[in-house]
């Protein structure tokens, strides 16, 4: 008996295509991947779970009802609070500038942009004491009138405008310039105001990018550390932001209360990584529906 | 020349450029410029004795030996995993596709602490890796986990839109010319990932050269062992030698602009490989 039709049928589909590997080896290298971010991304996510439950929920949420860290969570909350708006107008405008306008030095002006993203963190807190600090160009005139940057509130919201500054611009810049401004300029020829044809052309355009751009901006600020801890000056419950008191508890051998903090802004960081996904997403489906 | 980009009907140039001049200058680039104002009232002696000092040079070799390795590491992980994330199905592929930006979203001094705690001598792979006599928390190896850590999504987010724009035709060429899978790999694939590979390698480089965060709950940050150069710095602003400190990121500012010239290099090379059709 000769083989079945079914079986015939089946018999090429199994065999190997020739624009893809062996079975053993796609199975190979996907567990190879999978191993690498296990070692990487999961375990270190996983234990800060691990660590700050390891006695249970009663020490987790008094670690977390602490006076001294919900006083962290308002300065952080401050500290974005004004970062995020800021950079939100500036990222905006530079886009605009960049995105719908020619002029020499473009290139030069994006490359400025991007800067504060190679910059060290620690860098980036020290340029602001150089400025402001008590040995500082501007330290004798700021004391002289009793107004305080460095190990106070302003320095800390500096040294995050600084480290947050380019990621707003940086995503719509590319996504405003794909655009182009034929949209706009059919608006303004039919009569809308400037303002208008921001609000109903551009704006419904760029939202997606837009939201994207904050949410990164907004999961650095609240995270920053290095910048911020060079300002701060580690004053207990004035200048220190939930990143530095995570510092200062985990240096205290208080390990509960460390990770228990530490989860709080890995929750946030999950937060981010799924909003950021689910607007990829939808970016995704908007494009495909275009085309 | 004045009234360049007035060309346009569109309103608002004057306006939101001037702005964003001004903002950029006052926050960033006057700040910046401070440095090395600041780094030229020092005298060239006292300027090259602080950068070349033993325990400076102790700091640049790791940082930058860690760093190289690092970006090294994540240069293979990072195809690999690309790779894998575009070419193949498996159960939570979008869940680990998210997942990879991860290093993006978490604070680094949760990532530190995280990470000490994985590979300490007690931690969930360290208590592996002691019996065989690798100790990674407290060493230089500590501080290379860390930056991989930190630099893991670059290769793989630059790599992965070129191989998913990859034509599929050109592979079936080669196969129908007689290639094996493995030098259709190398002799087809590889070239065209190059431009990309490396800008993600390069600005994987940059972003551990100037990590502080998560290296200094894993280092231990031991002088001239695993101390790296922000860590040193810090270490000098903590002493009020505020010239040392100034010096120190003169040195870094230098090395961090030419990666950011070699990277934006790197970038139109790649666009100029990588046009989109």
């Amino acid at each position: 008996m000769g083989p079945s039709p079914t079986n015939r049928a089946i018999r090429p589909a199994r065999r190997h295509r020739p624009t893809t590997e062996p079975l053993w080896v796609r199975r190979l290298l996907t567990g190879a991947a999978l191993v690498f971010l296990a070692l990487f991304l999961v375990m270190p996510l996983a234990s800060v779970f691990a660590h700050a439950l390891a006695r249970g929920f009663g020490p987790y949420f008094s670690a977390l009802a602490d006076p001294e860290t919900l006083r962290a969570i308002r300065l952080t909350l401050i500290a974005a609070g004004i970062a995020v708006p800021l950079n939100l107008v500036f990222g905006v405008a530079a886009a605009w500038a960049i995105a719908k306008f020619d002029f020499p030095g473009k290139q030069l002006l994006i490359t400025l942009i991007d800067l504060p993203f190679s910059v060290s963190p620690v860098i980036a807190g020290l340029i602001f004491v150089l400025m402001f600090g008590a040995q500082g160009w501007l330290g004798p005139w700021l004391s002289d009138r009793d107004i305080q940057i460095i190990f106070a509130v302003p320095g800390i919201v500096l040294a995050t405008l600084f480290v947050t500054f380019p990621f707003v611009a940086r995503e719509l810049i590319p996504l405003m310039q794909a655009q182009g401004r034929s949209e706009e300029e059919a608006a303004l020829v039919l009569g809308a105001s400037g303002w208008k044809t921001w609000w109903r052309v551009t704006l419904p355009n760029i939202k997606w990018g837009l939201l994207y751009g904050v949410i990164l901006c907004n999961a650095r600020a609240m995270g920053e550390f290095g910048a911020v801890s060079v300002v701060s000056g580690h004053i207990r419950g004035e200048t220190v932001t939930l990143p530095l008191h995570i510092e200062i508890l985990y240096n205290e051998y208080n390990f509960v209360a460390a990770f228990a903090v530490a989860s709080l802004l890995t929750l946030l960081a999950l937060v981010t990584l799924v909003l950021k996904t689910w607007v990829e997403w939808r970016n995704r489906a908007l494009h495909g529906a275009e085309n | 020349m004045l009234n360049v980009g007035q060309r346009s009907v569109l309103p608002g140039f004057r306006l939101t450029l001037g702005c964003t001049l001004m903002y950029l200058s006052l926050l960033v680039l006057i700040p910046l410029a401070g440095i090395f104002v600041k780094s030229s009232t020092l005298t060239w002696e006292a300027f090259w004795s602080t950068v070349t000092d033993a325990r400076a040079l102790a700091s640049y070799r790791l940082s930058f030996g860690a760093s190289l390795f690092a970006a090294a590491i994540n240069l293979f992980g990072g195809l690999l995993v690309a790779w894998v994330l575009v070419r193949y199905e498996f159960w939570g592929k979008r869940f680990v596709d998210a997942l990879v930006d991860l290093p993006f979203a978490l604070p680094t001094a949760v990532a530190g602490i995280a990470l000490t705690a994985v590979y300490s001598g007690n931690g969930w792979v360290g208590r592996w890796l002691e019996p065989m006599g690798v100790k990674v928390a407290f060493t230089p190896l500590g501080v290379l986990v860390a930056l991989t850590f930190i630099g893991l999504p670059f290769v793989v987010r630059t790599v992965q839109p070129v191989l998913e724009d990859l034509d599929l035709e050109i592979e079936e060429a080669a196969a129908s010319l007689g290639a094996n899978r493995w030098q259709t790999f190398c002799r087809v694939l590889l070239p065209v990932l190059v431009p990309s590979l490396l800008t993600g390698f390069a600005l994987a480089f940059a972003r551990a050269l100037g990590e502080y965060g998560s290296v200094v709950f894993i280092s231990g940050n031991m002088p001239m062992q695993t101390e790296i150069t922000p860590l040193l710095i810090m270490t000098k602003l903590e002493q009020y030698d505020y010239a040392g400190a100034t010096a120190l990121a003169v040195v870094m500012l230098v090395v961090a602009f030419c990666l950011l010239l070699t990277i934006n290099l790197l970038q139109s090379w790649g666009s100029r490989h990588h046009a989109p059709a």
